[in-house]
């Protein structure tokens, strides 16, 4: 963008983001059910009874890793940094529990949500979000990454 | 309904929300903190994958309206709670000090499966297990519901 957010893909983002919205839009339209990974994962894995067939929802999960490997394989994306195992683990708890308890993570209330102007998903990502940016500064003002 | 009806689009929808993430960047969990970092050195990015997202879906939700059914499905089965409550709050915040401490969500966690399997699967793990816990523990209005947007 500028010198200002030196390390911002703008144009990168909107149409990665054109294309989360299509699949979002052909999940809408097409089978008539949110596409939310959180509730998704839930129901694949028979952690909440209703949503789509199981089956249904496997194939949407099995389909996100296919989808980013097609792209690895035609662009050239920048190396992904992760956090250790321990700051994984803990993390992936509070998410698992947090998006059970708050029903929806960043697709179902973020993208499918607000883009339906739900109230809840308008409360719920604003949430989110507080929290996350809060957790960042939390974490780098006592010296974190 | 046939296999074909229940596989193949969830299938094309998840590959294609897959595709979206990778090119959006959302597949590197330093960009997605770098969003969080608003008062350190903001990475707007992540703003731009969920304006392109929120658009395009605005859009969608106008022809949903207008049909009486999905394109490949019976009925739409859709969110249709309006009502506020503790634990939409309590779960959202959890989730987001979560997304905050490792830059990852269950999308880009899923997706990452393949490109990243060391470093995706202990926090799919753990995802997991935490919804379990959740589901285990007891409440006095439990809800299953897989989205109640």
């Amino acid at each position: 963008m500028s010198a200002l957010f030196a390390n911002a893909q703008p144009l990168d983002g909107l149409i990665g983001g054109v294309l989360i919205g299509l699949a979002a839009a052909m999940m809408l339209l097409g089978a008539g059910r949110i596409a939310g990974v959180s509730g998704i994962t839930a129901r694949a894995t028979g952690l909440a009874e209703d949503g789509m067939s199981m089956s249904s929802a496997w194939a949407f999960l099995i389909g996100l890793p296919i989808g980013s490997l097609v792209v690895a394989a035609f662009l050239d994306l920048p190396h992904a940094d992760f956090a250790s195992w321990p700051v994984l683990v803990v993390a992936g708890l509070a998410v698992g529990i947090g998006t059970r308890m708050g029903s929806g993570c960043t697709s179902g209330h973020g993208v499918c949500g607000v883009s339906r102007l739900s109230q809840r998903s308008l409360i719920a990502t604003a949430t989110f979000m507080g929290a996350g940016i809060a957790t960042v500064a939390i974490y780098k003002l006592f010296g974190g990454q | 309904m046939s296999i074909a009806r229940r596989i193949v689009p969830p299938l094309a929808s998840g590959a294609l929300f897959g595709a979206g993430l990778a090119v959006g960047g959302m597949t590197d969990p330093a960009r997605v903190r770098g969003f969080l970092d608003l008062f350190g050195n903001w990475d707007p990015s992540l703003a731009f994958v969920m304006g392109g997202a929120v658009i395009v879906m605005a859009i969608a939700w106008r022809f949903q309206t207008r049909m009486a059914r999905p394109l490949f499905g019976d009925r739409f089965a859709l969110p249709d709670r309006s009502d506020l409550d503790g634990k939409l709050i309590a779960g959202s915040a959890l989730f987001g000090v979560g997304w905050g401490i490792a830059g990852l969500c269950p999308g880009p966690a899923v997706a990452s499966l393949a490109l990243a399997p060391l470093d995706a699967a202990p926090f799919v793990a753990a995802l997991l297990a935490g919804m379990a816990l959740h589901r285990i523990v007891p409440t006095r209005t439990r809800r299953t519901q897989s989205e109640g947007i």
